[in-house]
């Protein structure tokens, strides 16, 4: 029996590189204030497991590809204009309600569906781990080699114009990394916590932070702590573990609130 | 051969024309300014010539490799956004710390490398955006309403750089100012611009041309004409339709 045989040290993983991606990914969430969309593409993951479980694909392949479409088309309606707010608004509740309905019109099938709405760390297969460190990996590496012109581009439009850079495509490789994460974080934390994983960690981050990029880096060492304190906490207590990770990030945001109190007060 | 040229733009924005028929050019070490009231258009026109914003109609051209030094109007940057001085004129390209402190020394902000963004002053703030858009060593700075929330002295200590560094890289400057005595005397030419370019020349013959004394000398109770001799005024409206100007 190999280490990796033991569900624990996989889901440990698991979480990790879902926490490691999602946490420098955050950051940018966080900066443009994109909340919502992460909502909306995280919440339509619900359709696509129902599509998934519909036509007999892998989970991951439903997910990335209705996380996608969510995502591109919420792309296209922000470019032109809409009140985003309130769009996006629609499509993520509508993106939820619509994955809800569909997965009860499934035929024969007896579906958890909390494995998919907060999920379900401990069942991951070397399968699902070699695709969300892939998936990781593949945020990892598109945020270091974009990460000058993402900058630019968030920190305002028309500098990133004057550079030769155009903040849309810079715009629409953010929203494709988003979908990724959202793939790869449906097995760990479920469709409704994911919006957790990308700005609790990065919110922390911003306290201690004095550059964008120790701010990325803090993101993804704090998700990854939560990551495995939730895991391990979740052992203890025999909670859910996915809820209980969210809970541990949100933990150490309080604490980094109170820390940065001390520090305003101290000097 | 021009840096930029515009060839009648045409731009619309939420159902309104902001530009229409604008012919737009600026050579290599010219010192351009464009003014006009409120809404006329004129940082339209910027974001435009750096391909901003969409056009309805008509083009743009670029010289091939134009390195542009961009100074917006308001740079708002977000409080969740940590930055220090020295992180931002890095952006999009890096820059050795000789430089960047170079830089900031040269824009009369030595000492504010480490400090935040957000904690600059209006007047520190306009300073650093000036030495980021140098450190690329461009050949056309484009300034969009660069003064705006800086007092007088600081307004023109501001334009006094800006000469420095014209003359330093002997790069073309292109600015929207509605600060008509400072900018218009240290311009090789001024456009003067309300949706259409209204008249265009040398400071001299634009402030004289009818067209500009019906926006700004009496459009304005002639509070902006203080700055200008009045021998000359011309009352009759008759040269161009001004259509929702002042």
């Amino acid at each position: 029996m190999t280490l990796m045989d033991d569900f624990l040290v996989r889901a440990a993983l698991a979480a990790l590189g879902t926490a490691l991606a999602a946490g420098a990914l955050g950051c940018f969430v966080v900066w443009r204030r994109m909340a919502y969309f992460g909502d909306a593409t995280a919440h339509a993951a619900i359709l696509g497991v129902a599509l998934a479980l519909g036509f007999s694909v892998s989970v991951f392949a439903g997910v990335g590809l209705v996380a996608l479409a969510m995502a591109l088309l919420i792309f296209a309606l922000t470019g032109r204009g809409f009140a985003a707010d309130t769009v996006l608004g629609v499509l993520a509740h509508g993106a939820l309600a619509a994955g809800l309905v569909t997965v009860a019109l499934i035929p024969g099938a007896r579906v958890d569906l909390d494995a998919y709405l907060f999920g379900d760390v401990l069942t991951v297969s070397m399968g699902d781990l070699a695709v969300i460190w892939g998936g990781a990996g593949l945020v990892g590496v598109v945020l270091w080699s974009q990460w000058s012109r993402l900058l630019t581009a968030t920190l305002s439009p028309e500098l990133a114009h004057a550079a030769g850079i155009d903040p849309r495509r810079q715009q629409l490789i953010l929203t494709l990394l988003l979908a990724a994460v959202v793939a790869v974080a449906i097995k760990v934390v479920g469709a409704l916590l994911i919006t957790a994983l990308l700005i609790i960690p990065a919110a922390t981050a911003r306290s201690f932070s004095r550059t964008p990029e120790t701010m990325a880096l803090g993101a993804s060492v704090i998700g990854g702590l939560s990551a495995l304190g939730g895991l391990q906490l979740a052992l203890w207590l025999d909670t859910p573990v996915g809820p209980t990770i969210v809970c541990v990030a949100a933990g150490l945001f309080g604490v980094s609130l109170i820390g940065g109190k001390l520090q305003a007060i101290g000097r | 051969m021009s840096l930029i040229s515009a060839h009648h733009i045409h731009v619309r924005q939420s159902g309104r024309d902001v530009l229409s028929h604008v012919d737009f050019s600026i050579d290599r070490g010219e010192i351009v300014t464009v003014v006009g009231p409120n809404g006329s258009g004129k940082s339209t026109l910027l974001q435009a010539l750096i391909g901003a914003i969409p056009l309805a109609s008509g083009h743009i051209t670029r010289a091939p490799g134009l390195r542009i030094g961009y100074v917006p109007q308001k740079l708002h940057i977000d409080p969740t956004l940590p930055m220090t001085v020295c992180r931002f004129l890095d952006l999009p390209v890096r820059v050795t710390d000789a430089e960047a402190s170079a830089a900031l020394i040269e824009a009369g902000v030595a000492d504010v490398g480490s400090r935040q963004m957000s904690e600059l002053s209006g007047g520190q703030f306009q300073r650093v955006l000036l030495a980021r858009a140098v450190l690329g060593k461009p050949d056309i700075l484009m300034l969009d309403e660069a003064t705006q929330g800086l007092d007088q002295p600081g307004s023109a200590a501001f334009y006094r750089q800006i000469e420095a560094v014209r003359t330093h890289l002997g790069c073309a400057v292109l600015m929207v100012s509605h600060e008509l005595h400072v900018v218009m005397s240290a311009s090789d030419r001024v456009v003067c611009l309300n949706g259409h370019v209204c008249c265009e020349g040398t400071p001299e013959v634009v402030s004289a041309a009818p067209a500009y004394r019906e926006l700004f000398g009496t459009g304005t109770g002639g509070a902006l004409a203080l700055y200008r001799h009045d021998h000359d005024h011309d009352h009759e409206h008759h040269h161009h339709d001004h259509k929702g100007a002042a």
